[in-house]
């Protein structure tokens, strides 16, 4: 294969002191050899690793706990002990399951209030009238004074007109863990393409490899086409991973057809990739880059609907909020994964993704700064 | 293309300016194939503006750059497959290995040798699979001058390529060059290191302040002085007021005088005719000599005796 002597004896053509070989031969592919030094940055940081794959799961395992669906909840409630009909009043309610029943002294009564450890409080004020202190704007106090005012109702001999019977059911595809897993996987797609892609090549230019490269034949949209081919590769196992542990998990359901979300999440990773080169475009720093980073991810973590839904956000900004990626991209998971939702329905978000991919692809290779 | 005599490189009338620096003022170069042509001055000469003007990553203000016969704007993607080019201050990533990136260098050429074959050329054969972050500074000056040569280039660009390196590295670097030059590259080099210039460059120009101010062989240079040997006195605190450089030069063999602080610079024709009188003319004058020293001029006289300045002051 190699050979000292072609070193030691060139045949001299051209200026050249190796042996020269034929240009068909052995011609190595600049645009995969591109790629693998892409590759081999990336895993061979293993930091960078686990910030890519692990933490998305770390973070879906830590809402899944926190969030998950519990047996109905139990109200606390206190009885002011001292007036009259109190220790009455405290029996009708113990005898409800969904009350969990204190005597207190006014004082003690009034603390636990503030604190929060009983919801409401019920001071009995004659034979048949009682008062409810309780904070309206909190939901389980509100919860505790209509069970409460149900059962004392009840023993006092009111009668309920309308017959009710009650069949349970949760839904799977309503519980908080369905709704935040696509939501991670869509900030993932962000985080990563465009730290990961950013970082690289800001760092490079810092370097001065860009510069060097440059001083090559190596073409310019092969070395941008390297960082969103790895970008597509670490997709694939991004993807997997975080939706497989999703579906075995925690049972997130996937009601749409996979390539629909397949083509989602190639979208998301090619769209964030295109922002991470255009913010990469010119900064010459790491610390510049970064700030201008987080300046274009704040609004998408706060408002794109990874946590909470973007609904939250009031009629005026929803036109702003609709538009960003990360909402597009969210949303369209949201759509395939726990809708079944077709084509027809992400269409609109794809487009949006599209735009913004294609816009910034453009003006990243516009305006990149090589030197 | 081969045949002496071909230019590999010619720059006229070259000018370049960042904002209110002028970097280069006017310069002008021929450098011919085969040779291996040095650009030797003081940091902030403009060495590094003219090798990146030839080496097509700036744009001259004004005049002309002529590489391989062709100028960048015509032929940038040819040019850039027949040249090779180290740059001063590339940092390559640290997790890829030797052999990743002389791969990775030579898959961009059309033509080159194996990157094994480089490898063994730049003597990196044990390294071969170990990161960059690993190497030493000498190691990694080698693994940039082979990615240089992973194209198999007709002209070669090395840009102050032993600056920072200890002396064993800087030997080692320089044994590399001559291989290169042995095996008929052309090479442009630059360095501030007139050692360096001397021993590895066929023809030199001196540039300083964006100018060229002398320019040939490192033989020639040297003989331009018209000394055939340099006479250093040290003189005693003090007593370098009592001589005069006019009654100095007028002594018989001596060429020039510089005084330099208690020290005194003479260009002399033949040492042992200079100095006797010279011994005597420093005695008369109450003067005590505390050392003497003679050697054969080298380039450093060169640029101080057209500068008044050393390479490496600043």
């Amino acid at each position: 294969m190699t050979s000292s002597r072609a070193v030691a004896e060139p045949v001299s053509a051209a200026g050249g002191a190796f042996r020269r070989e034929a240009p068909a031969q052995r011609r190595l592919s600049p645009l995969l050899q591109l790629t693998l030094v892409r590759f081999r940055e990336f895993y061979r940081e293993p930091e960078a690793v686990f910030w890519s794959f692990l933490f998305p799961i770390l973070m879906a395992t830590g809402l899944g706990i926190a969030f998950r669906t519990r047996p109905a909840e139990v109200s606390k409630v206190a009885v002011v002990a001292e007036a009259a009909g109190a220790e009455q009043v405290r029996a009708v309610l113990a005898a409800d399951s969904s009350l969990d029943v204190a005597l207190l002294s006014p004082d003690e009564a009034r603390k636990a209030l503030q604190v929060g450890t009983v919801a409401l409080v019920v001071v009995a004020a004659g034979p048949s009238a009682v008062e409810y202190r309780y904070d309206v704007a909190r939901s389980e106090a509100r919860t505790a004074r209509s069970a409460v005012d149900n059962a004392l109702q009840r023993a006092s001999g009111r009668l309920d007109p309308v017959s009710v019977s009650e069949s349970l059911v949760s839904d799977r595809g309503s519980r908080y863990i369905d709704f935040v897993v696509p939501g991670l996987l869509g900030m993932s797609f962000m985080g990563n393409g465009i730290w990961g892609i950013g970082f690289s090549i800001v760092d490079a230019r810092r370097k001065k490899l860009l510069k060097r490269f440059v001083a090559t034949p190596m073409s310019r949209t092969h070395y941008l086409l390297s960082f969103l081919l790895m970008r597509l590769v670490l997709l694939v196992v991004e993807a997997t991973v975080l939706t497989a542990f999703g579906v075995l998990a925690f049972g997130v359901p996937m009601r749409g057809s996979l390539v629909l979300y397949a083509g989602t999440c190639l979208l998301g990773a090619l769209t964030f990739g295109a922002i991470g080169l255009l913010i990469a475009s010119r900064a010459r720093t790491v610390e510049g880059a970064s700030g201008l980073m987080n300046v274009v991810m704040l609004p998408m973590w706060i408002g794109s609907g990874v946590f909470f839904s973007a609904s939250n956000f009031p009629n005026a900004v929803q036109p702003v909020i609709q538009a960003l990626p990360l909402t597009a991209i969210n949303d369209a998971l949201r759509d395939v994964m726990l809708r079944g939702e077709g084509w027809r329905v992400v269409a609109s978000e794809w487009l949006i993704a599209a735009v913004w991919l294609v816009v910034c692809f453009a003006l990243a290779l516009r305006f990149f700064r090589w030197k | 293309m081969s045949a002496s005599g071909v230019l590999a490189l010619e720059v006229r009338g070259l000018r370049k300016t960042f904002g209110d620096v002028v970097a280069v003022a006017s310069l002008d170069l021929q450098v011919k194939t085969g040779e291996c042509f040095g650009l030797l001055g003081p940091n902030g000469a403009g060495k590094t503006t003219t090798i990146e003007v030839c080496e097509g990553l700036l744009q001259p203000d004004v005049g002309e750059v002529l590489v391989l016969g062709k100028r960048w704007h015509d032929a940038e993607h040819e040019l850039r497959q027949r040249l090779g080019v180290q740059l001063q201050e590339t940092q390559f990533s640290e997790k890829i290995t030797v052999l990743e990136m002389i791969t990775l260098f030579r898959s961009f050429y059309e033509q080159g040798p194996s990157p094994d074959e480089v490898i063994a050329l730049v003597q990196l054969e044990e390294k071969r699979r170990a990161r960059v972050g690993g190497l030493s500074g000498g190691q990694k000056q080698r693994l940039s001058i082979a990615c240089a040569l992973a194209g198999d280039p007709e002209l070669l660009f090395l840009d102050e390529p032993t600056t920072g390196l200890d002396p064993q590295s800087r030997r080692q670097l320089w044994e590399l060059v001559e291989r290169l030059r042995g095996l008929g590259r052309t090479i442009v080099l630059t360095t501030h290191y007139m050692d360096e210039a001397e021993r590895l460059c066929d023809r030199i120009a001196i540039v300083d302040h964006g100018k060229t101010i002398a320019l040939g062989t490192p033989r020639a240079l040297v003989r331009s002085l018209g000394a055939e040997q340099m006479v250093e006195l040290t003189m005693r605190d003090g007593s370098v007021g009592a001589l005069d450089a006019t009654t100095l030069s007028g002594l018989p063999g001596v060429l020039g005088v510089r005084m330099d602080g208690p020290v005194v610079a003479l260009q002399v024709t033949a040492a042992h005719e200079a100095l006797p009188a010279l011994l005597a003319a420093v005695d008369g004058a109450g003067a005590t000599v505390l050392e003497l020293r003679t050697h054969t001029p080298t380039l450093e006289d060169v640029f101080v005796s057209l500068t008044g300045r050393h390479l490496r002051d600043q």
